[in-house]
């Protein structure tokens, strides 16, 4: 970042404000790009993991090699698909809903720290900020839904509002230890607090068997809240048709597609920032060779792989079970974690 | 924090919440350009049938703008005092490490916490008791006059 604001100010000689206003800009482009890219990546991906647990291939002819280009040729394809509006819809808010579900995660995507001195903007306020702008998500889906004026869109959205609020909950209860421990909210000041390899991260559950358990409640409700299996039930394909995107075709289709891979990053990429060390390689060492990006998102995929397992696995849960999990098991537990964590750090002198 | 830093006022490298807007405006221009793209290349044959809302193949009836169940409103009821607790834990948070080993401020800090959690547990516990927290109560209710063939008002079915 500092690199590129004297690139700014030095090269091109554009004064403070300009050049904060083109660094900000460039990487918005980056990760406006990045986002696409993932969900480009993470639906072939997804597709061969699919595949392989249920003793198939997966995509094999386009692009030759495992069907690697199946993603670039969808998107070609949703490129040429009609945009139909239903005559009974909203039809402002039908054309909204889209472009706010994918703001809801490009937003978010700001706060996150790649490298060191590589992140968007450093907020003091960074994890709260992330929790705050991916509820613009809830408001999409909803908008989506309703505006549609389609019975299954609007059971799939009001079960995609429900669900989505009440696991935000869980999952920004569960980063409440780490950051007691870490002092901050800055996500750079949480990676920073993880420093010195795999026993410094905050999973460690001989440290803190609280934060061990806290990256459970993280990961649990991250799935709830990306709206994948076994917590799908906001697009239940066998009794909502589709859900909140039923009346939805091609580029506004797109958009959702896209904020769910960008999403499911997301929240991986957050676990991996607050439980599992950021960009620090598991041992110190490695740090000199590994790129600190690379280690940091090889984390993140390595735990988008657990959420494609869990989601190619696990049956799908019903409605009262879902509510059940989250209001009487997930906070209640999520709370504990939050005194649990207090009381470790006092009596064993973990404090400043 | 200072406001003037706060709001991005300051110059400084990072440290904005005016990247957060160029974001959105950003992401506007991406999704304006994606749309456009879509436009020129795909058809447009838009047709009466092709325009009707989507049942299953069946022709729509009604408008779906309709009450939906009041759970829904409930589970957004608790949401909401539990995402207040939220704002006023993640500060206490920060700083719990730096209040907590000064004397005679620690406890406060600690007991000030406990005391708020206990309040908001004793609300989720009565609400947890009155079975408000349960999906499928009211169904389960209901079940015994239905049985017995007493009908009762219309009601919208549970998404």
């Amino acid at each position: 970042m500092k690199l590129m604001y004297d690139f700014f100010t030095g090269q091109l000689g554009l004064d403070a404000t300009g050049a904060n206003i083109s660094v900000a800009s460039v990487m918005a482009v980056i990760m406006f790009t990045v986002m696409a890219l993932c969900a480009i990546v993470l639906t072939w991906m997804e597709r061969k993991v699919a595949g392989f647990m249920q003793s198939r291939y997966g995509p094999m002819y386009t692009g030759r090699f495992h069907g690697w280009a199946q993603a670039v040729a969808d998107m070609l394809k949703i490129l040429g698909k009609e945009d139909i509006i239903p005559a009974e819809s909203d039809k402002g808010l039908f054309k909204f809903a889209p472009i706010l579900v994918l703001l809801g995660s490009l937003l978010a995507w700001a706060a996150i720290p790649w490298a060191p001195d590589f992140v968007a903007a450093d907020f003091d306020l960074g994890l709260f900020y992330i929790f705050a702008v991916s509820s613009l998500v809830v408001i999409g889906i909803l908008m989506a839904g309703w505006a549609s004026n389609n019975k299954w869109a609007l059971y799939g959205a009001a079960r995609g509002a429900a669900q989505m609020i009440s696991y935000e909950i869980p999952l920004a209860l569960a980063a409440v230890p780490v950051v007691m421990r870490a002092g901050s909210l800055n996500p750079s000041d949480i990676v920073i607090a993880q420093q010195g390899g795999i026993w410094h991260w905050n999973i460690n559950p001989i440290t803190n068997p609280f934060l061990f358990i806290a990256f459970f409640m993280y990961f649990i409700a991250s799935i709830a809240e990306t709206n994948r299996g076994p917590f799908d039930m906001p697009e239940t394909e066998s009794e909502l048709v589709a859900g909140y995107h039923t009346e939805y075709t091609g580029m506004r289709f797109a958009f959702f597609f896209l904020a769910e891979y960008a999403n499911l990053f997301l929240v991986s990429m957050i676990a991996a920032m607050v439980f599992l060390g950021g960009w620090w390689a598991p041992i110190p060492v490695l740090d000199r060779f590994i790129p600190p990006a690379l280690s940091f998102i090889i984390k993140g995929m390595l735990l988008v792989f657990l959420n494609m397992w869990v989601r190619w696995t696990l049956p799908r849960v019903r409605v009262d079970q879902l509510m059940h999990l989250c209001w009487k098991v997930m906070i209640p537990v999520s709370l504990l974690c939050v005194v649990g964590a207090g009381v470790w750090m006092m009596a064993l002198g973990q404090l400043k | 924090m200072n406001l003037p830093h706060f709001l991005g006022v300051v110059s400084g490298v990072q440290d904005h919440f005016a990247t957060a807007l160029i974001f959105v405006l950003v992401g506007f221009v991406f999704a304006g350009i994606a749309l456009g793209v879509a436009k020129l290349l795909r058809p447009s044959n838009p047709s009466a049938a092709k325009m009707t809302t989507y049942e299953c193949g069946e022709v729509a009836r009604g408008s779906s703008w309709i009450r939906f169940n009041v759970r829904f409103y409930l589970v957004a009821l608790f949401f909401i005092v539990f995402d207040v607790e939220m704002i006023f834990l993640l500060p206490w948070a920060v700083v719990f490490r730096q209040l907590m080993p000064v004397p005679g401020l620690g406890a406060i800090v600690f007991w000030d916490m406990v005391i708020f959690l206990a309040i908001l547990a004793v609300g989720l516990a009565y609400v947890w008791a009155k079975g408000d927290l349960d999906w499928v109560k009211k169904l389960a209710e209901r079940s015994g006059p239905v049985a017995t063939g007493v009908t009762e008002e219309e009601e919208v079915p549970a998404p």
